[in-house]
C-alpha cells in the first residue's frame, strides 16, 4: 500500500512540535502499528502507551486526524493515504511526553466514589441470586476500558477545566484552576456510578456525592462522550440521564421529598434500582 | 544514597489479577502494603483474558466438585502438576469467585439468577463463570476498585529491575518510574512477584508489551529456582490475517459456543485424531458435540474442545500438509449455525431450536468482544464467515519454583503468584484455569507474605548493590560500546525463539537457538537508546532484553533436557511421551559462576486420597 506520512507531535510540558515521519503501510495495519514502526526504526525515544493492541486495555488513547480514538483500533484503510496523517496526545489531559499524557487524575477521583457493598446474601451459602435481565444493565457500564477517551472530549472537562491539575508526583497543584468543590467528575465516573447505584446488590446511596463532588448538574448532555466510546456504552442516554433523574427526585422534587418522608415515618424501605428499561 | 525510598512490610511487583488479590489480601493482614505496576492501575494482562474462571461451582452441572476439577486439571497437565497447589487451586477456586461477587462482580446469570458457567476445553463439566468474552475486565475492574480502598499504596508506570537482597534474604527492590526515568527502592521485608508471562519472547504472541518475563528473571538473578521452563503453551485459535493483528487471541469461548475447526477441504479435522485418554469424553459425531455446547448433560464434547496443546499440533499439523487457510491458519467457523437448514441433518433439530431461537443474535450475545474484534480488525463477520486462525504464544506454564501452601521460593522472603509461578499446570494449562490460579495463589501469597513480614524486622538495604544495579541500567542511554538498536535485537529474539523452540522442537534446532541466544546476549549488551530518561521507549526495551534473554535461555535448556513429547512441549526427535520424564520436573537455577544450571526434581508420590480421585474420574 506504500508509504504514508505520519505527522507526530512531539514534545513535553514545556512545548513542543509536530514532526514528519514516513512508515510503510501493509494491509489490516492500524495507527499504532505505524507509531511502533516508527519508534523501531526512526525515533526509538518516541512516548507512547500502549499494552494489549487489542482494543481491551484502553490505553492508547490519542486524536488521530483530530479524532479521539484508540490507536490500536484504527485501522490506516479508514484514513486518506495522500494527506499526512496527523497524530496528536490528548487533549484535555497534561502532557508527560510526546502521546503520552498525565491521567493520574481520573484515578483520584475513582477513589472518592465509595466502594460496593451488598445486601446480606439471599442464600445460606453465602450467594446472591439476580436475573440476567436485572444486570444486563451494569453490563453495559462495566464494559468500559477506561481509555478516558470520554473524559477527553467532555467539554466541561476539555473547555471550561473543571478537573484538578497535577504536578509531577500526581498531587493536585493549588491556586491553578477550579477549587476541589467545582471539580465535575467526567463522563467516565458518571457510568462508573451508574454500574453501583444500578447494581442490584448494592445498598450504597452514592446521590450526595453526584450532586455534591461530581458535580453531575454540569453534564449539559451534549452526548460527546457516547460518540467516542470504543465500547459503544450508551453513557449519556442509559447512565447519565437516569443518574440526573435520581439526583432531581432525591435533592429538588417536593413531592418526591414528601414521600420520603412519610415513607421514612411509616418505616417503609427505599427501592435502590429503578424498574429495567431496555436499551 | 540520593534516591526516593518507599517503605512496606509487603511490595507486590505486578498488578493483574493475582497482584492484586495478593495486595488485597496482605492489606487484610494488617500490614503496610505497596503495589508495583509497570502499567497504568488496570491495564494488566489479565485484562485480555476472555472465557471465564474455572471453579466448581456447580451451578450448571450439579455433578462438578473440587475433585472433578482437580483430576482434570491434572489430566491436562500431564500428571506433572505440583498436585498439592492443583488440589487447593480445586478446593478454593469456588470461594474465590463468590468473593469476587461480595466485591461487586457482575458474572452471567443461570435462570435461577446464580453465576453461569460455560463448557471449557478440558473441563469435564460447565465450569467457567463468565461475562460474556471479557471476564478478564471485569475481574480486574472487581479487585482494582475494590482494591483501592484496602490502604494500600499504588506506584505506578513503574518497573523493577533488581530485587535487593540482605544477605540469603529479599529486602526489596529498585525500580524506575517510566515518566521520569528517576530510579525509586522499595524496602520491605517481603517481596510478592506477581508480573506475568514471557510471551514477548516471541514473535507470534496474544500477550501484551509487558509480558517480557520480568518476575521469572528478577527471581532466577535473586537465587530463585524456575521450573517447567519448557512447557510454553501456544493457544491454537490466535487470529493470522491481517499480519498486523497476528497473535491476537480468539476465545476458546468461541468453541465452547459451537464454533468448529475447518481445513481447506471443509473437513472437520478435529474428529480425526482423539487422544486414547480423552475418547470416553469425546462426541460421536457433531450433533452430540453441538448439544454439548448447548448444555445437553448427556452429550460429550465435541473435539474441538480437547486441551490447547492437542488442538493446536493438529491446527499446525494441517498447515503443514497443504490444507490450511489462505493465510496459513485453519477455518473457525461460528457462521454454520446461522445458516438455513444447519441443524437439518440432525436426529434432533428441535433440541437446538428450542435453544437458539436467532443463531445470529447468540452469537453476537454470547461472543460480543470477538464479533467486535473480527468486525473491526478483520473486517469480517463472524456471523457470516469463517474467522482464520492458528497458533500464538498464550502462556508459560513453567515459572519460579515455590511451596505449594505459601507461595515462597527457596529465597526467604520471595513470593511468586499467577503465571510467573510454577505448579498447578504442570505441561499443559486447561482454559480458565489461570484466572483461578490468580485468585486462589495470589489470595495465599498476600496472606503468607503478609505473615512473614510480620514476624520480621526489616533488612538491610545494601547501597553498592543499588548505585551497581542503576549504573548498569544507565548505561544503556546513549552507551559508547555500540549502537545496537534494542528493538532490532528484540525482533531477532523473537524470531529465533518463534522458529527454533516452537510448537515443534528439535535438539538441533534447539542448540543452535542456545547459540544464536549467546550472541543476541552479547548484542543486548551494546544496545544503546538515544534520547534521555523521560518515558523513552528505546530505554525501556534496553532493559527488558536483559530479562526476555535470560527467559529464552531458560526455556530452550529445559525443552533440551526433557527428550519427550508431552503436554506443550512437542519434540519430533522423541514424539513419545515417556513414563521416566513423568515423574520429575526440571529445575534451572544460576550456578555460582553466574552460568545457567540445570537438574531434576522428582515428584513426591502423590497421597492415596489423590490418586484414588484420579482413578476414579478416568
Amino acid at each position: 500500500m506504500g508509504k504514508v506520512t505520519f505527522r507526530i507531535w512531539r514534545g513535553d510540558k514545556s512545548g513542543g512540535s509536530f514532526n514528519d515521519y514516513q512508515a510503510e503501510v501493509s494491509e489490516g495495519m492500524v495507527v499504532l502499528d505505524a507509531v511502533h514502526q516508527i519508534q523501531a526504526t526512526q525515533a526509538p525515544d518516541l512516548a507512547c502507551r500502549w499494552n494489549c493492541k487489542a482494543g481491551k486495555c484502553g490505553s492508547c488513547s490519542a486524536e488521530v486526524n483530530g479524532k479521539p480514538r484508540l490507536m490500536c483500533m484504527t485501522r490506516m484503510d479508514t484514513l486518506p493515504h495522500d494527506q499526512p496523517v496527523l497524530i496528536q496526545p490528548m487533549k484535555a489531559f497534561p502532557i508527560i511526553r510526546d502521546l503520552v499524557t498525565d491521567v493520574s487524575w481520573n484515578y483520584r477521583v475513582n477513589k472518592k466514589i465509595p466502594p460496593f457493598k451488598p445486601r446480606p446474601p439471599d442464600a445460606p451459602d453465602g450467594t446472591w441470586r439476580m436475573g440476567q435481565e436485572e444486570v444486563d444493565r451494569i453490563q453495559e457500564f462495566r464494559k468500559c476500558i477506561e481509555c478516558f477517551l470520554c473524559q477527553n472530549v467532555c467539554h466541561v472537562l476539555r473547555d471550561h477545566r473543571r478537573f484538578g491539575q497535577t504536578d509531577t508526583d500526581g498531587n493536585l497543584t493549588s491556586g491553578k484552576g477550579p477549587s476541589e468543590a467545582e471539580l465535575f467528575g467526567g463522563p467516565r465516573f458518571m457510568i462508573r456510578v451508574a454500574s453501583l447505584e444500578m447494581h442490584p446488590l448494592d445498598t450504597v446511596n452514592r446521590l450526595p456525592l453526584l450532586q455534591k463532588e461530581l458535580n453531575i448538574g454540569l453534564c449539559n448532555i451534549t452526548k460527546c462522550c457516547t460518540e467516542v466510546c470504543p465500547e459503544h456504552i450508551h453513557i449519556t442516554d442509559n447512565g447519565i440521564i437516569p443518574l440526573k433523574e435520581r439526583v432531581v427526585d432525591e435533592f429538588y422534587d417536593p413531592l418526591m421529598w414528601a414521600a420520603r418522608k412519610v415513607g421514612e415515618a411509616l418505616g417503609i424501605r427505599r427501592r435502590k434500582s429503578l424498574p429495567i428499561v431496555k436499551p | 544514597m540520593n534516591i526516593q525510598t518507599h517503605e512496606h512490610d509487603v511490595i507486590v511487583i505486578g498488578a493483574g489479577g493475582a497482584g492484586l488479590r495478593a495486595a488485597i489480601e496482605a492489606s487484610a493482614g494488617g500490614v503496610s502494603v505497596g503495589l508495583v505496576c509497570k502499567s497504568l492501575l488496570g491495564k494488566a494482562h489479565t485484562v485480555m483474558a476472555e472465557g471465564g474462571i474455572a471453579a466448581a461451582l456447580a451451578n450448571v452441572d450439579e455433578r462438578d466438585n473440587w475433585k472433578v476439577h482437580f483430576a482434570d486439571t491434572m489430566r491436562g497437565g500431564q500428571y506433572v502438576n505440583n498436585w498439592r497447589m492443583a488440589q487447593i487451586h480445586a478446593q478454593e477456586a469456588p470461594a474465590r469467585v463468590r468473593e469476587l461477587e461480595a466485591w461487586g462482580a457482575v458474572f452471567d446469570r443461570t435462570p435461577d439468577g446464580r453465576i453461569l458457567q460455560r463448557n471449557f476445553g478440558g473441563h469435564r463439566y460447565p465450569r467457567l463463570a463468565h461475562v460474556g468474552d471479557r471476564t478478564g475486565l471485569e475481574m480486574i475492574r472487581t479487585l482494582q476498585d475494590h482494591g483501592i480502598h484496602q490502604g494500600m499504596a499504588v506506584y505506578m508506570e513503574c518497573t523493577i529491575i533488581s530485587l535487593l537482597k540482605d544477605g540469603e534474604r529479599v529486602v526489596g527492590a529498585l525500580g524506575y518510574y517510566r515518566e521520569n526515568g528517576r530510579f525509586v527502592v522499595f524496602h520491605a521485608k517481603a517481596v510478592v512477584l506477581a508480573t506475568g508471562g514471557v510471551g514477548k519472547a516471541y514473535k507470534i504472541t496474544s500477550n501484551s508489551w509487558e509480558y517480557t518475563g520480568d518476575g521469572h528473571a528478577l527471581a532466577y538473578h535473586a537465587g530463585a529456582e524456575l521450573q517447567d521452563m519448557e512447557f510454553v503453551q501456544f493457544h491454537p485459535t490466535g487470529m493470522v490475517w491481517p499480519p498486523s493483528v497476528r497473535g491476537i487471541l480468539v476465545t476458546e469461548g468461541v468453541r465452547g459456543e459451537g464454533g468448529i475447526l475447518v481445513n481447506s477441504e471443509g473437513r472437520r479435522f478435529m474428529f480425526d485424531d482423539i487422544p486414547e485418554n480423552y475418547r470416553n469424553q469425546t462426541a460421536k459425531d457433531e450433533e452430540e458435540g453441538f448439544r454439548y455446547c448447548l448444555g445437553d448433560k448427556n452429550a460429550n464434547r465435541p473435539p474441538e474442545l480437547l486441551t490447547r496443546d492437542h488442538v493446536a499440533r493438529c491446527i499446525r499439523r494441517e498447515v503443514k500438509e497443504g490444507r490450511g487457510s489462505p493465510h496459513g491458519g485453519v477455518f473457525l467457523d461460528v457462521s454454520w449455525m446461522t445458516k438455513p437448514g444447519a441443524f437439518n441433518n440432525f436426529k434432533d433439530p428441535e433440541f437446538v431450536r428450542a435453544r437458539i431461537k436467532d443463531p445470529v443474535e447468540h452469537i453476537k450475545k454470547k461472543l460480543p468482544s470477538m464479533y467486535h474484534q473480527f468486525k473491526e480488525l478483520g473486517g469480517l463477520d463472524i456471523t457470516k464467515e469463517p474467522m482464520e486462525v492458528g497458533p500464538t504464544t498464550h502462556y508459560i506454564m513453567g515459572g519460579i519454583r515455590v511451596d505449594a501452601e505459601t507461595q515462597m521460593s527457596r529465597v526467604p522472603g520471595l513470593f511468586a503468584c499467577g503465571e510467573c509461578a510454577c505448579g498447578i499446570n504442570g505441561a499443559n494449562r486447561l482454559g480458565g484455569n489461570s484466572l483461578s490460579d490468580l485468585l486462589v495463589f495470589g489470595k495465599r501469597a498476600g496472606e503468607f507474605a503478609a505473615k512473614y513480614a510480620k514476624e520480621r524486622s526489616a533488612g538491610r538495604i545494601n547501597p553498592q548493590q543499588v548505585e551497581q544495579e542503576m549504573r548498569s541500567a544507565l548505561a544503556f542511554l546513549d552507551s559508547p560500546l555500540g549502537q545496537e538498536n534494542p528493538f532490532q535485537v528484540q525482533y531477532d529474539l523473537q524470531n529465533v525463539m518463534q522458529d527454533l523452540v516452537g510448537i515443534v522442537r528439535t535438539e538441533g534446532e534447539m542448540v543452535k537457538a542456545l547459540e544464536r541466544i549467546e550472541e543476541l546476549k552479547e548484542r543486548a549488551k551494546r544496545a544503546s537508546a538515544p534520547g534521555n530518561r523521560e518515558y523513552n521507549p528505546g530505554w525501556h526495551t534496553c532493559l527488558d532484553l536483559r530479562n526476555l534473554l535470560t527467559v529464552s535461555e531458560a526455556i530452550t535448556r529445559a525443552a533440551i533436557e526433557r527428550r519427550e513429547s508431552r503436554g506443550a512441549q512437542f519434540r519430533e526427535d522423541y514424539p513419545e511421551k515417556k513414563a521416566e520424564f513423568g515423574n520429575r520436573n526440571t529445575i534451572i537455577s544460576k550456578g555460582p559462576n553466574g552460568e545457567m544450571q540445570f537438574r531434576w526434581e522428582p515428584i513426591p508420590e502423590m497421597p492415596a486420597e489423590l490418586k484414588r480421585i484420579i482413578e476414579e474420574m478416568k
